[in-house]
């Protein structure tokens, strides 16, 4: 047997901190709140007999029924079909996107911790720049200025949470590289590569994951938003805002349209940030995180 | 002294601090024209207190920091002055032991990963069997290859650290302060340790220490700083010191017979800061020897018969 290589230990213990994670009764509800969202996102063609965009119009604004357990919408569509194909929509655009934006984030932030000089001045600079900006104001220019749609409403949403992974990521960096093991590994003839990949990374790994899940479900929320403004999936494609805008109009006269997405919304967010905070207890890095004003 | 290993010639490192938008910034000397000679297998002890230089000396001997004038020679091979890459093909001849085994070791790496990365960083294959051999050579069962730092004491800790230290078999090892952490029971085993090895391995130690009487046990010689300068080198353990400020700093080590003991003179006043010295000699204000001289020159480093004292009016 040769020695294990580094990288197998990025994350030691990672199932066992998400086993903590879901043994609190908060994590574990919203743990399983949130598969129980994701599998009904994956399994939609499975778990509904109707087509997301099949319009019945003479079936148009019926309330929950058995046949339509959520009621259905101006066009008859059925409503609990709608919002598992938006939850593919919702949950996709907005984890992608924070996908995009923590890659970035990192790649940006430690660089910038590690090397210091002009290019850490200019980082910080445009990251401090951007963050005095709401993120649904530099969502809404960048949508304004690459269109909407799916592709522009990732987009928004990656370069609206650049910022906070890049200064997490430096913070973490810059703590990081002052430990001994650091110039130990110096002292052994390591380079660059080796120190950023092998030693602070794996290290500054732990809080940006969680920041990123927490920033998951302020995405989606985003994503709900710009949706809501017509910018984001464009019709038919379902998508939780979407669904919201249209039934905003409707609000006397069919109540469920605009309620049972705003409802899935506000319970997946809660869900992520009950699950985010577990996971912080679990992996004890309350101290790590900064919280944003 | 045999064939010297080690060559430092004229060693002199400047930090620059401050230089906000209203302020200069300033120089701080943190070590000065330190001139050191190291020889094959020989254990040479650097004394002094907190702040004298004498960790960023370890580190610019090693390139660990780069120095801002002078010479470093090790072994034939010219270590200041060459490129990074070449330095770090040239790291394999020589190590460090840090003084902190809790954060010297990174807390997601195995003690096996930790003991392969020397390997690794120079793409050396590495087998179970040589990290086996190097936890027997530090007295650490074979078991302890699967284990996280965080699960081992301090002195296994620093155990591990020597390991690596030693995983490519250096010629040239700086301690630094490598006991100075550790509980006193645990010191002395951590010091058989390194004697055992420098034996074995035929190594040639730079021990980094604030502890003369620790010193004077373990070491060959002893070089004796203050604020960043060479202010006397003694050349064996039981020399007598001739610098004021080296008598003060034996008087100050404690003797474990109480009949022993003797009244001390304490040190007065401060230590002048590094940002503006004084002329003259550095300890000047502090020793109680001082003549007119000491006050407006410094005093050169002069040998006499291996023994060299930077002081106008030594004892």
């Amino acid at each position: 047997m040769t020695a294990p290589s580094p990288v197998s230990s990025a994350l030691p213990g990672g199932l066992g901190v998400l086993r903590a994670a879901f043994g609190r009764p908060s994590g574990a509800i919203a743990g399983g709140w949130l598969v129980l969202i994701v599998l009904g996102a994956i399994f939609a063609p499975l778990l509904t007999p109707y087509a997301y965009d099949a319009q019945v119009l003479k079936e148009a604004f019926q309330p929950p029924s058995l046949a339509h357990p959520l009621g259905t919408d101006e066009f008859g569509r059925d409503l609990l079909t709608r919002m598992l194909y938006g939850a593919r929509t919702s949950l996709s655009v907005s984890s992608v996107s924070i996908l995009i934006s923590v890659a970035a984030g990192m790649t940006l932030g430690a660089a910038a911790g590690y090397f210091g000089g002009f290019f850490d001045r200019a980082v910080t600079a445009v990251a401090d720049l951007t963050w005095s900006f709401p993120e649904i104001l530099i969502a809404l220019i960048l949508v304004a200025i690459i269109g909407p749609g799916v592709s522009g409403t990732m987009a928004a949403i990656a370069v609206a949470y650049l910022a906070q992974f890049a200064r997490l990521t430096r913070a973490q960096i810059m703590t990081l590289k002052a430990e001994t093991y650091v110039e130990a590994a110096r002292s052994l003839g390591a380079g660059h590569a080796h120190i950023l990949f092998r030693h602070l990374i794996p290290n500054a790994l732990a809080p940006v994951l969680v920041s990123a899940m927490l920033a998951t479900g302020d995405a989606i929320i985003l994503e709900a938003t710009l949706g809501f403004f017509g910018l984001g999936a464009q019709p038919p494609t379902p998508s939780w805002g979407s669904m919201m805008s249209s039934g905003s109009a409707l609000l006397f006269k069919a109540p469920w349209i605009i309620v049972f997405p705003g409802l899935a919304v506000a319970t997946t967010v809660i869900a992520i940030n009950l699950f985010g905070d577990a996971l912080i207890a679990a992996l004890d890095i309350r101290d790590k995180l900064g919280s944003k004003p | 002294m045999s064939e010297p290993l080690l060559v430092v010639k004229g060693l002199t490192k400047r930090f620059m601090t401050g230089g906000g938008w209203f302020a200069r910034p300033r120089s701080m000397t943190a070590v000065r024209s330190v001139n050191l000679t190291v020889g094959r297998g020989e254990v040479v002890g650097v004394v002094g207190e907190s702040g004298c230089g004498k960790s960023t000396l370890a580190r610019l001997i090693l390139r660990l920091i780069e120095p801002t004038e002078g010479d470093i020679t090790l072994g034939g091979t010219r270590l200041s002055g060459i490129g990074q890459a070449e330095l770090r093909r040239e790291r394999r001849r020589m190590a460090m032991v840090f003084q902190d085994p809790y954060s010297s070791l990174d807390p997601r790496y195995t003690i096996a990963e930790t003991l392969a990365e020397p390997f690794r960083v120079h793409g050396l294959p590495v087998t179970q069997q040589a990290i086996s051999g190097m936890l027997e050579a530090v007295s650490l069962p074979a078991s302890a290859a699967l284990r996280y730092p965080h699960q081992m004491s301090g002195g296994q800790r620093q155990r591990i650290g020597i390991a690596r230290a030693l995983a490519l078999r250096p010629e040239f090892v700086v301690l630094d302060e490598p006991t100075a952490s550790l509980d006193v029971s645990i010191q002395a085993q951590i010091i058989e340790l390194l004697a055992a090895l420098r034996e074995g391995f035929g190594l040639t130690y730079l021990f980094i220490s604030h502890d003369l009487g620790l010193v004077r046990y373990f070491c060959d010689r002893i070089v004796v700083m203050y604020l960043g300068a060479v202010v006397e080198v003694l050349p064996d353990a039981r020399a007598v010191p001739r610098h004021p400020y080296t008598r003060a700093l034996m008087d100050s080590s404690f003797a474990p017979d109480p009949k022993a003991r003797r009244e001390i003179a304490p040190l007065s006043g401060e230590i002048p800061s590094p940002f503006n010295l004084p002329p003259g000699c550095a300890f000047a204000g502090r020793c109680s020897r001082a003549v007119e001289a000491c006050r407006s020159a410094s005093p050169p480093l002069t040998e006499e018969g291996g023994h060299a004292v930077a002081c106008f009016n030594p004892l």
